[in-house]
């Protein structure tokens, strides 16, 4: 069950360096001595202000969003055994996005705290449900992926069909922000927005290990060896909309670090999918950390978007994935 | 001792019965072959006994929990599904996890039941082995040893011979009448009748979801019944090495 422990320790380190560079590296020109007095022992001047209030929530997110799109990533993938089943990738993301910008642009968001994140889950958890009608219980692939391209379509579309209705002149910038997806201009606010979506999906995800596990072996064999298939779907289908709607609501639409992480970590974890839930987890914390420094380094003045560069990275990914099992395609 | 009790089981698809009031008491010590043509309703009966499909009539299986019939039967499907590049040691431990409370690491009496059922499959070199590049034969026995490291008094498996070779066909029916002698009981079902006859005590014979005839193999095996239920003429001889049996014709 446990992640192989030299996996878990460089995933560990890796994390704890880019979390350290993720504050100490920005915009502001402070040296690296001033970061942590500033962030440690600051009493409200500008450079504290920035650490505390800037840097550091930014920094929590991308572990947290990370994490949960990593881990999402795993499940979708051990519970239809197929290695291309993303959420972000089938327009899980896409639909939670498309929840958030409605209750934005009706002002929902303004009246009350918690409209944003249940709109986001509430679009998260209608395209599962969607997803696994269309796919059925077996996912092939090309269910899979036709029933994902249709979902992604029509958020996409009714999306920009709020963006086109839209009488407020900041539409266009607010919706291209969540269908881009980035951590910049974040808050603590955002933080406790999200986290305790994600620690239930958290939560509710990493208890299917051992059903996932079996389900490597088929439905039949998993329901006779004690699964609860149904009980195992509905956890599922929650588990995922919890953490992709809460990673959406506060970072907006960022795709394929659920596809790319398991599919460099499953031969570290023996192929194992209850060992690769804990470790996509750390994985994608690792991904989403290094992609958001790396926005920060790459054009600094330009405000590269977050969810922009994964789908550059993410893309070839996606391919080289289909030309391995364009094989197996049922 | 009555490990599986079916009475009257039925399954309808739509208006018709796939399988037709089957009554059958299946009981320790029994290597149990379950024959007939395809689409004669085999593998319907068994995933209805284990409560897989909704039936009516009554099955002792389908009326446990999950768990207690995770530890009183075993199931090997007809299809042979390894979704992931596991080794094949990992996977036939998957066998113990009706075994295992929550949270708990397997023990030694876990380790020496997928020890012991690598062995009974002959894969004890292949531990290492990552499962899903082996061949198709290789993978049907390595999910046979999955389900015998689950310990339980029945195990139920659908056509596990098909696709072995002949010297692993007969291993594994061996495999399975040593666990009948071990006072365990086996279902399986197959189409090698000169298998069957040789390695089952008693045989079952589906037609049109019905079943036709139940007792031992000399009784179940006449050229009446294999032509009515096959459309097969057959030749059958008891050698000195036992029983042989020879599908001869299509009548």
């Amino acid at each position: 069950m446990a992640v192989r422990t030299p996996l878990i320790i460089v995933l560990l380190s890796a994390l704890t360096a880019l979390f350290f560079l993720s504050v100490i590296i920005g915009p502001a020109g402070i040296t690296m001595a001033d970061t942590l007095r500033a962030l440690l022992w600051g009493q409200g001047e500008a450079a504290t202000l920035v650490m505390r209030e800037i840097r550091l929530p930014r920094a929590i997110l991308a572990v947290m969003v990370g994490a949960s799109l990593g881990l999402a990533g795993a499940a979708m993938q051990g519970y239809l055994r197929n290695p291309l089943a993303e959420p972000g990738l089938i327009g899980v993301s896409g639909s939670a996005a498309l929840g958030a910008v409605i209750v934005l642009q009706t002002g929902l968001a303004a009246v009350w705290w918690l409209a944003l994140p249940f709109a986001a889950l509430g679009g998260a958890l209608a395209s599962v449900l969607l997803i696994l009608l269309l796919a059925g219980p077996r996912g092939s692939s090309l269910t899979l992926i036709l029933a994902g391209i249709a979902i992604s379509a029509l958020a996409g579309a009714m999306t920009t069909l709020v963006l086109n209705l839209s009488p407020n002149p900041f539409a266009a910038s607010e919706v291209v922000f969540w269908m881009m997806g980035s951590l910049s201009d974040r808050s603590f606010d955002h933080v406790w927005i999200a986290l305790p979506f994600m620690i239930i999906g958290w939560i509710l995800l990493l208890s299917l290990g051992r059903p996932l596990d079996v389900l490597t072996l088929g439905e039949d064999a998993a329901a006779t060896m004690g699964v609860a298939t149904g009980r195992t779907r509905l956890v599922l289908v929650l588990g995922i909309a919890a953490c992709v709607g809460a990673a959406t609501a506060v970072a907006g639409a960022i795709g394929f670090v659920g596809l790319v992480v398991p599919h460099i970590l499953r031969p570290f974890v023996g192929a194992r999918p209850s060992s690769l839930l804990w470790a996509s987890a750390l994985g994608g914390a690792v991904m989403v950390l290094a992609a958001d420094l790396a926005v920060r380094l790459i054009l600094p003045d330009r405000d590269l978007k977050l969810g922009v560069l994964m789908a550059i990275i993410g893309a070839p990914f996606f391919l080289h994935l289909i030309y391995k099992t364009r094989g197996e395609v049922r | 001792m009555t490990l599986l009790e079916l009475d009257h089981l039925t399954v309808r698809r739509g208006e018709c019965p796939v399988v037709d009031h089957v009554t059958l008491p299946v009981a320790a010590g029994e290597c149990v072959g379950l024959i007939g043509p395809n689409g004669a309703g085999k593998t319907t009966l068994m995933r209805a006994a284990l409560g897989l499909e909704p039936f009516s009539g009554t099955s002792s299986l389908a009326m446990l929990t999950a768990v207690e019939r995770a530890r009183t039967a075993a199931f090997l499907p007809q299809a042979r599904q390894i979704a992931w590049p596991m080794d094949v040691e990992t996977l036939v431990a998957l066998g113990r996890v009706p075994h295992l409370p929550r949270g708990t690491a397997p023990g030694a009496v876990d380790r020496a039941a997928v020890d012991d059922a690598l062995h009974r499959l002959g894969l004890d070199g292949f531990r290492q082995r990552i499962a899903t590049q082996l061949s198709g034969g290789e993978q049907g026995r390595v999910l046979i040893a999955r389900a015998l490291a689950q310990q339980t008094p029945l195990l139920l498996a659908d056509e596990p011979i098909a696709g072995l070779d002949p010297a692993q066909q007969i291993a594994t029916m061996q495999v399975f009448a040593g666990l009948a002698q071990e006072g365990r009981a086996v279902i399986v079902s197959l189409h090698d009748l000169g298998l069957a006859a040789r390695h089952c005590t008693r045989l079952i014979l589906m037609h049109q979801g019905r079943l036709v005839a139940d007792g031992t193999p000399n009784q179940v095996l006449t050229p009446e019944l294999m032509a009515q239920v096959f459309g097969i003429s057959i030749w059958r001889q008891d050698s000195p090495l036992g029983p042989v049996l020879q599908p001869m014709g299509v009548l």
